[in-house]
């Protein structure tokens, strides 16, 4: 019997999916659960497992592919519980048994290479596993010496962590840095190892497309009779392009962006801040703080609590427009834009309001690690009521953010420098930051936005203020 | 008491830590390394290989040109050994070394704090300064790189003048007529070599029924053949009791390890080189709540964190084989760590090599690890004897000793006994780093003629093919 794969839902406000990488073949054999595609939504990639367990018997959708909640991805001839015969790459040799090596190791005896002689190319599909298998290899743990699915799932398994473990050093630490899965890597390499070679081409070609390759390319070697790698690398000195499709995040991250300057009427209102109050009781508390809470005091905790404490008396700020109707929200969802390898994306800690500092800072280096290592999940980027960015980090003096919909109001934070500025009457040297706010113009008024930001920069520049809460 | 602020504070100036501080800064942190013995690289630099390879290779001149030059036609007059101008040529290469690291560390940027350091708490160092006076480093993380020290024996107080720990031993200043060695490990073979080429007579005892305790045995087996036919005397399965000073040396107690009537042994001095244990002294530990063992071990995680927050341990003080380039490949892969790299340091893929002459080197299982871990293996080994460079040379001694998994052919382990071995063993590691099969190491071309045409054969071997045996 056959069994549909289907794009599940896939959460608030997603509709549409592409297909990422098809991890099996047509013909090889899946578990029931076992991950057989990935798909790559608006923010996450998500596995899909097979429905049933047998064989993959067809691919409905390529990779590359758009598909909406509801469609039919593929399916699966269910053969559950039976016996299968190996459908891997090689399948020829599967039956032939090899005579059992004795325990006992023998000297000077002539004994055929087993397995790893070359001749065998590396498949060139997507190599979802390893060439250079020895099907004979395959362990049997089914009735009267038969492979079963579990014995050829852990036997793949493996042989895909072999692969990278067989790929040296410098390979296995470029994917550990990266958080790559090996298995979508296709590997040129001698029996099925994946070069360095491979995979800074694969980050080039796709996983990384924002940001530049990690490492500097090494001279690629000779190798005979292998394809060239995707992009195709000119020689330097040539004027040199390359097209790369985008990936999903980034033509979600393109359409959202514009699609908030199409809708809102976006205006942007700016304020400074004398960062010496808070700089000076970060200072004094720091050690103590880190001791205690086992985590860095940031300025961005400060920026949350100030934030929550201005949204709550301006709650416009804190809303949004959905149709003819303004919806306000009572409970503080704060976005916090982080910029990846792979594209900016927005995790948001809940009910800000109600964590303290540590639980702040604590929730924020979390979130900003896993949003770089790929791990966030999409419930964790959805729902924000208000976000912060802070181009600060890579030294920006001034900019105008632009809305992060359906919310209304975000907030740039920018670099702090000592500049001169005039207190009572006197030039003084102080530690000053500009606070820039975008908002929708349609729901929140000049005086608003202009009086929220007045109210975040007297917070910020009198903290105890926070706690008083006046 | 002056204040400073640092990304990463290092205690301890050796392998570990002097490699680690200017991989830090490479990175791009603000680095200061805290030394107390006056001179950066350790053990390793100044009392430790650095030395005793020198040594090594002056008393293996030495002893060639007193017994093979001629027998290859070379006449020499009367052959005279000048001591005190090897000991000078040594301290002038230890020496040479030592400067270089700062010099390294002056171009990294890397900041020299001489003096002992101690961690008053996490994110501080607190220096005693050489010069006199004190320092409080800030720091956000710190890194123990304090090595380790000698062991001694109970009843064996090290005095460096009888009773010698290597240091003592690299630092003689006549010829013993009798050297007695305690452990035949990688220290107690150099050294005894050392002097025995240099004319004492050396007697090695060792507590187990074999030497090189840990390495392959077959390969034990026979350079214990070859040294004891270069003149070094073993006496195994002794445990030694005591020594006592007397007016002209020392005279040394053991007894057979399965027991029975206790010998004595006149020599004019022993070493003690039964092994090392990781030096923390005075850091503090407990009281900063520093894990260790009970051998006074520091525990650490996969990122080479102890059980304090922020603070870390690298090289011989943390579990692992205590070698100098297992320590640099700690303190590597520690720093690019902080600096949000991934890493892992694999120890079964660290070489040991032992300098004598020909040299004993290895890495990966020996074949008494696979035995008992039930892992099917096949061997190949190939004779220096039928080896052409090796028989130009005159440097037939040894063998090649490889073990590859029986089903999947991977190498799991390489031995080697034969000249230039350290060198040799090299293509092996890197092999294993790719998971190379015999086959690999049997396909690839190794020029003639060369010693690691050894190694192919070997790997031949394995498959029971080799071509000139």
């Amino acid at each position: 019997m056959a069994v549909d794969i289907v794009v599940p839902n896939l959460g608030e406000s997603i509709t549409e999916a592409t297909v990422a990488t098809w991890l099996k073949k047509p013909g090889e054999a899946v578990a029931a659960d076992e991950v057989v595609l990935e798909l790559e939504t608006d923010k996450a990639t998500l596995e899909i497992p097979a429905p049933a367990g047998g064989v993959l018997s067809a691919i409905l959708v390529q990779e590359g592919e758009d598909v909406e909640v509801g469609a039919t991805l593929g399916r699966i001839e269910e053969r559950a519980g039976e016996a299968v015969s190996t459908a891997a790459p090689e399948p020829a040799a599967a039956a032939e048994s090899k005579p059992r090596l004795s325990a006992a190791p023998k000297r000077e005896r002539e004994v055929p290479a087993p397995a790893t002689t070359p001749a065998s190319a590396p498949a060139p599909a997507a190599v979802s596993v390893p060439s250079g298998l020895d099907p004979a290899a395959v362990p049997r743990s089914g009735p009267g010496g038969t492979v079963t699915l579990t014995d050829l799932q852990a036997f793949f398994e493996k042989a895909s962590r072999d692969a990278v473990e067989r790929s040296g050093p410098a390979v296995r630490k470029l994917i550990a840095d990266h958080g790559l899965d090996p298995a979508q890597i296709p590997a040129s390499g001698r029996d099925g190892r994946v070069t360095k070679e491979d995979v800074l081409s694969f980050l080039s070609a796709g996983a990384a497309p924002a940001g530049p390759a990690p490492a500097a390319p090494t001279a690629p070697a000779a190798r005979p009779a292998r394809p060239a790698p995707v992009p195709a690398r000119v020689p330097i000195g040539e004027r040199r392009e390359e097209r790369v499709r985008m990936t999903r995040l980034r033509r979600t991250i393109a359409a959202r962006l514009k699609e908030a300057q199409n809708t809102a009427a976006i205006l942007t209102t700016f304020n400074e801040v004398d960062m010496s109050a808070v700089i000076e009781l970060r200072n004094r508390y720091r050690e103590l703080f880190e001791e205690k809470h086992g985590v860095r005091l940031g300025f961005m905790s400060f920026f949350v609590k100030a934030l929550v404490g201005a949204l709550r008396e301006m709650p416009q700020v804190n809303a949004s427009l959905e149709g003819d109707e303004i919806v306000y929200k009572y409970y503080y969802d704060i976005g916090i834009a982080v910029s990846t390898d792979a594209g900016l994306k927005v995790p948001v800690i809940r009910d800000a309001d109600q964590k303290s500092f540590a639980r702040l800072e604590r929730e924020i280096a979390d979130l900003a690690t896993r949003a770089r290592d790929g791990s966030l999940t999409l419930e964790e980027m959805e729902g924000g009521t208000f976000s912060i960015t802070n181009g600060g980090v890579f030294g920006s003096l001034l900019s105008t953010p632009i809305l992060n919909p359906p919310q209304s109001a975000i907030l740039g934070l920018h670099k702090i420098e000592e500049r001169a500025v005039v207190v009572d009457g006197e030039i003084v040297v102080r530690p000053m930051m500009y606070l820039a706010m975008s908002y929708d113009h349609r729901l929140i008024d000049g005086r608003e936005s202009v009086t929220f930001l007045v109210r975040l920069k007297e917070l910020i520049e009198n903290p105890d203020r926070l706690m008083l809460d006046v | 008491m002056s204040e400073a602020r640092y990304d990463v504070v290092i205690i301890g100036g050796g392998p570990g830590g002097y490699v680690a501080a200017i991989r830090a800064a490479q990175l791009g942190m603000k680095v200061a390394c805290v030394e107390k013995r006056g001179a950066l690289g350790g053990t390793c630099l100044n009392v430790g290989c650095i030395p005793s390879k020198a040594l090594l290779h002056s008393s293996e001149r030495f002893a060639e040109a007193k017994q093979h030059f001629a027998e290859q036609g070379i006449q020499v007059g009367e052959l005279k050994l000048d001591l005190a101008k090897m000991m000078a040529r040594k301290e002038k290469v230890v020496r040479g070394l030592t400067k270089g690291i700062e010099f390294l560390f002056k171009k990294n940027k890397v900041d020299y704090v001489p003096g002992t350091g101690s961690i008053p708490k996490p994110g501080a160092v607190a220096v005693e300064l050489l010069d006199g006076g004190s320092a409080m480093l800030r720091t956000e993380n710190t890194i123990i790189a304090t090595g380790s020290e000698p062991m001694s024996l109970p009843g064996l107080e090290f005095d460096e003048e009888r009773i010698l720990t290597s240091t003592g031993a690299l630092e003689l200043k006549q010829v013993p007529g009798h050297l007695i060695v305690v452990g035949a490990g990688v220290i107690g073979l150099e050294l005894g070599s050392v002097w025995s080429r240099l004319g004492a007579k050396v007697t090695v005892l060792e507590f187990f029924d074999h030497i090189l305790p840990g390495m392959d045995r077959e390969i034990g087996a026979q350079a214990q053949r070859v040294l004891k036919k270069q003149g070094l005397e073993f006496k195994l399965s002794s445990k030694v009791t005591g020594a006592k000073r007397t007016k002209s040396g020392v005279s040394v107690t053991f007894e057979p390890t399965q027991g029975g009537e206790p010998s004595e042994l006149k020599a004019d001095a022993v070493l003690v080189a039964i092994g090392r244990r990781p030096y923390t002294e005075g850091l503090g530990l407990e009281k900063l709540g520093v894990r260790t063992d009970e051998r006074g071990v520091i525990q650490v995680d996969g990122r080479f964190q102890t059980s304090v927050p922020g603070v870390y341990a690298i090289g011989d003080c943390i579990p692992g084989p205590m070698l100098a380039h297992k320590a640099e490949e700690d303190g590597i892969v520690c720093v690019e760590m902080l600096a949000g790299q991934s890493g892992h340091v694999d120890y079964d893929r660290v070489p040991t090599v032992v300098y004598t002459w020909p040299e004993i080197a290895g890495v990966g299982k020996t074949e008494e690890q696979l035995k008992e871990e039930g892992i099917e293996y096949r061997v190949g080994v190939f004779p220096f004897q039928a080896n052409s460079r090796g028989r130009a040379t005159g440097d037939t001694d040894g063998l090649v000793k490889i073990l590859a998994d029986a089903q999947t052919d991977r190498v799991l382990g390489v031995h080697i006994l034969g000249p230039i071995a350290g060198d040799l063993v090299m293509e092996a590691v890197v092999a294993m780093e790719f998971g190379a099969s015999a086959g690999d190491l049997a396909r690839t071309v190794h020029h003639h003629p060369g010693m690691g045409e050894a190694v192919r054969e070997a790997a031949l071997a394995v498959h029971g093919r080799p071509i000139h045996i």
